[in-house]
C-alpha cells in the first residue's frame, strides 16, 4: 500500500526523515518495499497559460503556441500535443532547464519555426506513467508559479508490504497511529468537526441481516455543483497513492478511504429506487458493476439492493445503475462495517480485488463509519457545494465486535520475551498505542480501541510491547536444555550415505518437480493417477508423480540437447500412490544413465552404458544394506522398460525396486536419441539394515577350482551359482562367473559358462581330495538340474 | 712377457670399455678365467726360482683381486644402468588423466539442506519429516489459520479435489511431531513445499527447514540466539542480523530475520516467532506451562546466498553445466 509522506506528516510529524521513518516502520512490522521520491528536478518548470494556438505552417500535427509565464512578453513554443488549446494552463520548461528525464532544453528550430521552450506532459516531468498530451492544470493554477511549489513537490511515496493481521494500517491514519506509538509524537487530528445538517433529507436504509451489517452510516447531500472539479491537492494525493481522479464525489470517497481506511460508496440518489437494503444475495441474482461487467452473485455474498434488486456488491464494488456521473446533483454516501467473515474470499470468487475488498477482508474499524461519512461530507461540500442532510446511523450493537478486557501479566512478558521491562515502560508503550491501561493484580487490565480488533489475548499485547520496544533491543540468550542422547540406529541406511555413494559412482543429483504430466506418469508408472491437482500451474505439472523417472528423463533429455553426451542423474524424493482419500508417499532413489559407460578417455575403450553398468551401481547401494544375498533380480515386464532387459529387485519376497532399459517406444516422447538405463528403489525397503554380526575368519588357505559347463542359454546365472553352491554348502564359500561364451564351437541356444569356486574350511586345511569331491558333487548337480555338459 | 702392471692396466681399460654384461664377462674370462692370463701366470710360477715364487705369487694374486674388484664394480654399474634404461622406458605422462569413472555431485539445494541439518543436529535437534500431501487441519487450522483467514490467501495453495492440499510450508510437521512425541521437543523438519506461483523469483516447489523448540522457559531471547548462531555457522562468518516484526498466524510475537549482505543491503532469510498458544493447544500442549519458538527458512534462498546463485529457477532446470559447479 502506498502512503504519501506529506499526507502522513499532516497527521503525525516526527523529527525523522522519510528514510529513517521508513526504517522504523519496517522494523515494527510494516515492511517498506520502496520509497519513491516524486517531483525531484522540477526546478525551472513553471505554470504557463496558453494564450494563442496556431497551426504550424509546415507540419499538420504541430502547433505554434504563444504562452505566458506571467512576464510581460509571451513566449513562442512549438507543441506537438493534440490536447493543446487556448486558455489551457500547463507546465512550461524554457531553454536551460533540465527535465527529470534528463532532457536538457535548448532553443531550437522545429520545421523552420523557433521554439523557445516546451509545454510538458506528466511523463516528461516524472509525474505519471502515461499521458495523452501535455499536462492540463486547473484553471485557477497561478501563472508563473513554480510547478513544484504549486503541486507540493517534491514528495515521497512510501510503499508498504502490510501484514494481513493489521487491517487497521491500510490508511494514512493507521500508519500515523503506529508512527505515533513508535516515536511518541502525538497524532494531529486533522479532521474538522461534524458537518451540520442544512436540510432534513434522509434516505431509508433497511438492514435485513444485522450480523452482516452491524454498522451503517449514511447521509444525503443534495444540489452539488456537477461542474465542480477536484482540487489539485486532492488529485495529487490520489495520484501519488496510485488512484486516478475520476469525479469529485468518487475522488472524495477514495480520499477518505486512503486517509481513514474506511471504504465508502456514493450513490447518485436520483437513480436509487426505494430503500437501500443490505442483504445476502438471492440465488441467481445478477448485478452489473461499475466496471460494466455483469456478475452472477453467490448466496454467500452481501449485496446492497433497492427496489430494482441488487445495486452493488457490499464492500467490493458498487453497481453501474446507481453510479455517480457528470450529471449527478444528489448524492447518498454510504460507509458500512461489513464483518470479515462476510467478506473473506468473496471478491476473489468473482475474480475481483478492489481497494475496498482488500480493506474489508482484513478488517476495518467497526466504529469508524460515522467519522468517514463526516469527513467525506465536509470535503464534498467544500469542493462541490450542496446541502447536507443529517448523518443517519443503523447500528446493531449486539453484532459489533466486543471490546473485551485483556489481562496482561507482568511475569508473562519476561517469560516470553526473555527480557525484563519495568512497569512505566510497559505502560507507556501500551498507552502510546492508544490502549486503556488499568493496574491489576500481577499486571494490568487492558482495553484496546475499536480499530485494534487484532488484539484479543495476552500474547497479542506482549507482541505489541516487543514491537514498539524494538526486537533489536531484546538480548540473545542461549537456552539451556536437557538434550538426552538419542538412539542412533543401524536399522536403516542414511539417505546422505546413499547420495554420496551415487556421487562417488559418477551420478549427479537432480531435483525435479513432484508433479508431472498425466501422460508421462501413465507411460512410465503404468497407473491411472488419482492424485491430480485441482489448480495446477499447467497440465505439465498436474499429477503427483508415481515414479521419479519422467522428471528425470526430461532433465536427461534437456541435458542431451545441450551437447551433454553422457548423462548420469539420480534423485531422492517422494513418489505418490493411491487415491485422494487414501494415499501413500514413498521415498525413492532413482537413477538414469545415458551415453558411454565411462567418460571419454585415453585409457579405456568407449563403450555405451548397459544393464550391467547400472546393475553394478544398484548393487553398490544394496550392499550398503548389508547381506546382498537377500536381494534377487527377477526378470519382469514393465511398461517403461524394454522386455528382456527389465528386472524387479526383490528382497525377502517383496519388490523393492526396478531396473532396466527404457523401452525404445518411449524415446521419442521424451525427445531422447539414445538408450537410457533406469533404476528406482524404495528407499525404506531397500535400505533396511541390521548391525552386522561378525564371524571368525578362517586361518586356513582356500582352494580355487574352475569349471566350464555348457548349458541352455535361458538358464540364469543366479540358478547356476546357487546350484553349484548348494552342492557342498560347507565347503564352497563363494562361486563366481568369470566368463560367458556363445559362438563358434558352442551350439546355438547354448552357452558356455566358466565358474570359479572358492573352497574353504574354517577348522582345517582342505586337501585336494576334499576339493575333488566338492567339484564332482557340483558337476553332478549341474548335470542333473540343467543337463549341463562339462567342457574341457 | 709383458709386465704384470701393464697387464693389469690393459685389463682395467678393457673392463672400463665393456658396455654390457657379456663384454664384461669376456674380459673376465680373458684375464681371470680358467684359461685366463693370470691363471696361466700362476701355473708358470713353478718355472720360477723357489725364492722368487712367493713374491711373484703375491703380486699375481693382488692383480687378480684388483681386477675382480674392478669387474664387480663395473658389473654393478652396468646393472644399474640397465635397470635405469628399462625404467626410463616405463616412464608415463603423469599429466594424463586417471582411468575409469569420474565423480558426480550433489544438488546445491541438497547440499545446503544437509548443511543446515548438520548444524542443528550438533545442537541436539532431531530431524522429522511429514507428508507432502497434507490436510487442511495440519497445514492451516491447527496452525491458527482460521477458515477464511486472509493469510490463507497469501499461501497460493495447490488443492486436490476433496480439500487435501500440497503443504505450503513445513510447519504441519510441528503439529504432527508435538502430537506424536509430546513436549519438550527440539526438532527440525526439512522438506519440499509447494505454492501455486511461478515467476522469476518463485518456483511452484521449493524447500524449507522448519525448526521447533518447546520447553519450559523458552523465550524470544533464546530464539534470537539460536538463529544468530545458526546463520554464523551456515555462512562461516560473523553476521549481522536484524529481527523485524512480522506476522505469521502460528507464531506471536513473529519476526522476519534479515542478514546484512553486500553493499549494506539487508536480505530477508527466514521467518520465526514464539509459538502461538492456539498452536500449542491444538497440539495438546499446555501453553501456560510450556513456551517455545519456531522458525522456517527457505533452503533455496540460503543456497543462493551461500553459493552466489542469482536465479532461483536454475535450481530446477537441472542443467549439468550448472549442477557440476557444486560437487
Amino acid at each position: 500500500m502506498k502512503i504519501v509522506a506529506s499526507w502522513l506528516r499532516e497527521w503525525v510529524d516526527p523529527d525523522l526523515d522519510t528514510e529513517a521513518l521508513g526504517h522504523r516502520l519496517t522494523m515494527a512490522g510494516h515492511e517498506v518495499d520502496d520509497i519513491r521520491t516524486e517531483g525531484d528536478g522540477l526546478e525551472g518548470v513553471v505554470i504557463a497559460e496558453v494564450v494563442a494556438v496556431n497551426k504550424h505552417p509546415d507540419a499538420d500535427r504541430l502547433s505554434v503556441c504563444q504562452v505566458s509565464d506571467g512576464s510581460s512578453e509571451t513566449i513562442e513554443v512549438v507543441c506537438g500535443a493534440p490536447n493543446v488549446v487556448k486558455g489551457m494552463k500547463s507546465p512550461l520548461a524554457t531553454p536551460g532547464v533540465t527535465l527529470p528525464n534528463g532532457l536538457k532544453l535548448r532553443k531550437s528550430k522545429i520545421r523552420g519555426v523557433t521554439s523557445n521552450g516546451m509545454l510538458c506532459s506528466a511523463v516528461e516531468l516524472g509525474l505519471g506513467d502515461e499521458s495523452d498530451g501535455i499536462m492540463s492544470l486547473p484553471e485557477d493554477a497561478p501563472v508563473g508559479t513554480a510547478l513544484a511549489e504549486y503541486l507540493g513537490l517534491p514528495d515521497a511515496v512510501i510503499d508498504f508490504d502490510l501484514t494481513p493481521n493489521r487491517g487497521d494500517c491500510f490508511s494514512v491514519l493507521g500508519i500515523a497511529r503506529d508512527v505515533s506509538a513508535l516515536t511518541g509524537t502525538k497524532i494531529k487530528d486533522a479532521i474538522a468537526a461534524p458537518v451540520a445538517a442544512t436540510i432534513d433529507d434522509t434516505h431509508p436504509v433497511q438492514v435485513e441481516l444485522p450480523e452482516g451489517c452491524p454498522n451503517f452510516a449514511g447521509r444525503v447531500i443534495r444540489n452539488i455543483d456537477p461542474a465542480a472539479e477536484s482540487p489539485v491537492w486532492m488529485t495529487e494525493k490520489l495520484r501519488r497513492s496510485g488512484l486516478r481522479s475520476i469525479h469529485p464525489v468518487v475522488d472524495v470517497t477514495n480520499y477518505v478511504m486512503l486517509e481513514l481506511g474506511q471504504p465508502l460508496h456514493a450513490y447518485d440518489l436520483k437513480l436509487v429506487s426505494g430503500a437501500i437494503r443490505p442483504r445476502l444475495a438471492k440465488k441467481g441474482e445478477k448485478v452489473t458493476l461499475l466496471d460494466e461487467k455483469e456478475v452472477s452473485v453467490n448466496a454467500d455474498t452481501l449485496v446492497i439492493s433497492d427496489d430494482s434488486g441488487a445495486i452493488g456488491l457490499a464492500g467490493i464494488m458498487g453497481g453501474l445503475s446507481t453510479a455517480v456521473s457528470d450529471s449527478t446533483v444528489d448524492v447518498f454516501f454510504e460507509a458500512a462495517f461489513w464483518p470479515q467473515e462476510f467478506m473473506a474470499g468473496r471478491a476473489r470468487s468473482y475474480g475481483l480485488h478492489t481497494d475496498a475488498s482488500l480493506r474489508f477482508e482484513r478488517g476495518v474499524d467497526p466504529a469508524g463509519q460515522a467519522r468517514a461519512v463526516e469527513r467525506a461530507s465536509a470535503l464534498l461540500l467544500e469542493i462541490s457545494g450542496g446541502d447536507a442532510g443529517p448523518l443517519v446511523m443503523n447500528t446493531a450493537t449486539e453484532f459489533l465486535p466486543k471490546r473485551e478486557t485483556i489481562h496482561l501479566r507482568r511475569a508473562r512478558i519476561t517469560k516470553l520475551l526473555g527480557l525484563h521491562l519495568d512497569d512505566p515502560t510497559v505502560v507507556e508503550i501500551l498507552q502510546r498505542l492508544g490502549l486503556e491501561v488499568a493496574p491489576a493484580e500481577d499486571g494490568w487490565d487492558i482495553t484496546a480501541p475499536s480499530h485494534r480488533f487484532d488484539l484479543e489475548i495476552e500474547v497479542d499485547l506482549i507482541e505489541e510491547i516487543a514491537r514498539i520496544y524494538g526486537y533489536d533491543a531484546i538480548p540473545e540468550t542461549t537456552a539451556i536444555a536437557e538434550t538426552p542422547l538419542e538412539v542412533v540406529t543401524e536399522s536403516k541406511i542414511e539417505l546422505e550415505y546413499v547420495a554420496m555413494t551415487l556421487v562417488a559412482r559418477d551420478y549427479q543429483e537432480v531435483i525435479t518437480y513432484s508433479f508431472i504430466d498425466l501422460e508421462s506418469n501413465k507411460k512410465l508408472a503404468g497407473v491411472d493417477p488419482e492424485l491430480v491437482l485441482s489448480n495446477p500451474i499447467s497440465s505439465e505439472m498436474s499429477v503427483m508423480r508415481a515414479s521419479l523417472w519422467p522428471g528425470m528423463l526430461i532433465a536427461a533429455a534437456a541435458n542431451a540437447a545441450r551437447q551433454q553426451d553422457r548423462v548420469r542423474l539420480f534423485e531422492i524424493g517422494k513418489s505418490f500412490h493411491g487415491s485422494l482419500g487414501d494415499h501413500t508417499e514413498v521415498v525413492r532413489i532413482a537413477g538414469v544413465a545415458m551415453g558411454s559407460a565411462l567418460p571419454e578417455q585415453w585409457g579405456s575403450k568407449s563403450q555405451a552404458v548397459d544393464f550391467f553398468d547400472i546393475k553394478s551401481d544398484v548393487s553398490a547401494l544394496l550392499n550398503l544394506a548389508g547381506d546382498t544375498s537377500r536381494f534377487e533380480f527377477v526378470t519382469t515386464e514393465h511398461t517403461a522398460l524394454q522386455p528382456g532387459q527389465a528386472a524387479n529387485i526383490v528382497r525377502d519376497g517383496q519388490i523393492i525396486g526396478v531396473i532396466g532399459k527404457l523401452h525404445p517406444r518411449h524415446l521419442k516422447s521424451f525427445d531422447l536419441k539414445r538408450d537410457a538405463f533406469l533404476f528406482e528403489l524404495d528407499a525404506a525397503a531397500a535400505l533396511a539394515s541390521t548391525a552386522p554380526t561378525a564371524t571368525p575368519v578362517s586361518k586356513y588357505p582356500s582352494i580355487r577350482r574352475d569349471i566350464a559347463v555348457v548349458v541352455d542359454d535361458k538358464i540364469s546365472a543366479d540358478d547356476l551359482v546357487s546350484t553349484v553352491a548348494s552342492a557342498a554348502p560347507d565347503l564352497i564359500s563363494s562361486v563366481r562367473i568369470f566368463d560367458i561364451y556363445k559362438g563358434p564351437g558352442i551350439e546355438a541356444g547354448l552357452k558356455s559358462v566358466a565358474l570359479g569356486l572358492i573352497l574353504q574350511e574354517t577348522s582345517r586345511t582342505l586337501t585336494d581330495d576334499d576339493a575333488d569331491a566338492a567339484m564332482t558333487a557340483a558337476v553332478r548337480k549341474l548335470e542333473e538340474k540343467f543337463a549341463a555338459e562339462l567342457r574341457d | 712377457m709383458r709386465a704384470l702392471s701393464e697387464l693389469v692396466q690393459t685389463a682395467a681399460s678393457e673392463i672400463d670399455a665393456a658396455t654390457d654384461l657379456a663384454a664384461l664377462d669376456a674380459v673376465r674370462v680373458t684375464y681371470l678365467g680358467k684359461k685366463g692370463e693370470l691363471r696361466a701366470r700362476l701355473k708358470s710360477l713353478s718355472d720360477l726360482p723357489v725364492d722368487e715364487r712367493p713374491t711373484v705369487g703375491q703380486e699375481i694374486n693382488q692383480a687378480k683381486q684388483e681386477l675382480q674388484g674392478l669387474i664387480n664394480a663395473r658389473r654393478e654399474a652396468l646393472g644399474t644402468a640397465a635397470l635405469e634404461a628399462t625404467l626410463a622406458g616405463d616412464a608415463v605422462d603423469v599429466t594424463l588423466p586417471g582411468r575409469g569413472a569420474s565423480i558426480g555431485g550433489r544438488h546445491p539445494v541438497s547440499r545446503a539442506m544437509t548443511r543446515i541439518e548438520k548444524i542443528f543436529c550438533k545442537a541436539g535437534f532431531g530431524v522429522r519429516t511429514g507428508p507432502e500431501i497434507e490436510d487442511d487441519f495440519h497445514n492451516f487450522t491447527a496452525l491458527n489459520f482460521p477458515e477464511n483467514h486472509p493469510a490463507r490467501a497469501e499461501h497460493d495453495t495447490f488443492f486436490f479435489p476433496g480439500g487435501n492440499l500440497l503443504r505450503t510450508h513445513t510447519s504441519p510437521v510441528q503439529i504432527r511431531s508435538m502430537v506424536e512425541e509430546g513436549v519438550p521437543i527440539r526438532i527440525i523438519a526439512p522438506g519440499r513445499v509447494y505454492r501455486c506461483d511461478s515467476d522469476q523469483t518463485h518456483t511452484p516447489m521449493f524447500h524449507q527447514v522448519e525448526g521447533l523448540v518447546i520447553d519450559r522457559g523458552i523465550s524470544l531471547a533464546n530464539l534470537k540466539a539460536v538463529l544468530h548462531q545458526f546463520v554464523e555457522s551456515f555462512f562461516e562468518r560473523e553476521a549481522q542480523l536484524r529481527f523485524r516484526a512480522s506476522y505469521f498466524p502460528f507464531t506471536e510475537p513473529s519476526a522476519e530475520v534479515d542478514i546484512l549482505w553486500e553493499k549494506g543491503k539487508w536480505l530477508e532469510i527466514l521467518g520465526c516467532g514464539m509459538v502461538h498458544p492456539n498452536v500449542l493447544e491444538a497440539a495438546g500442549v499446555d501453553s501456560e506451562e510450556f513456551t517455545g519458538y519456531a522458525f522456517g527458512m527457505g533452503v533455496e534462498r540460503l543456497a543462493m546466498l551461500r553459493y552466489g546463485v542469482t536465479d532461483l529457477r536454475t535450481f530446477f532446470e537441472n542443467d549439468l553445466r550448472f549442477l557440476r559447479q557444486f560437487r
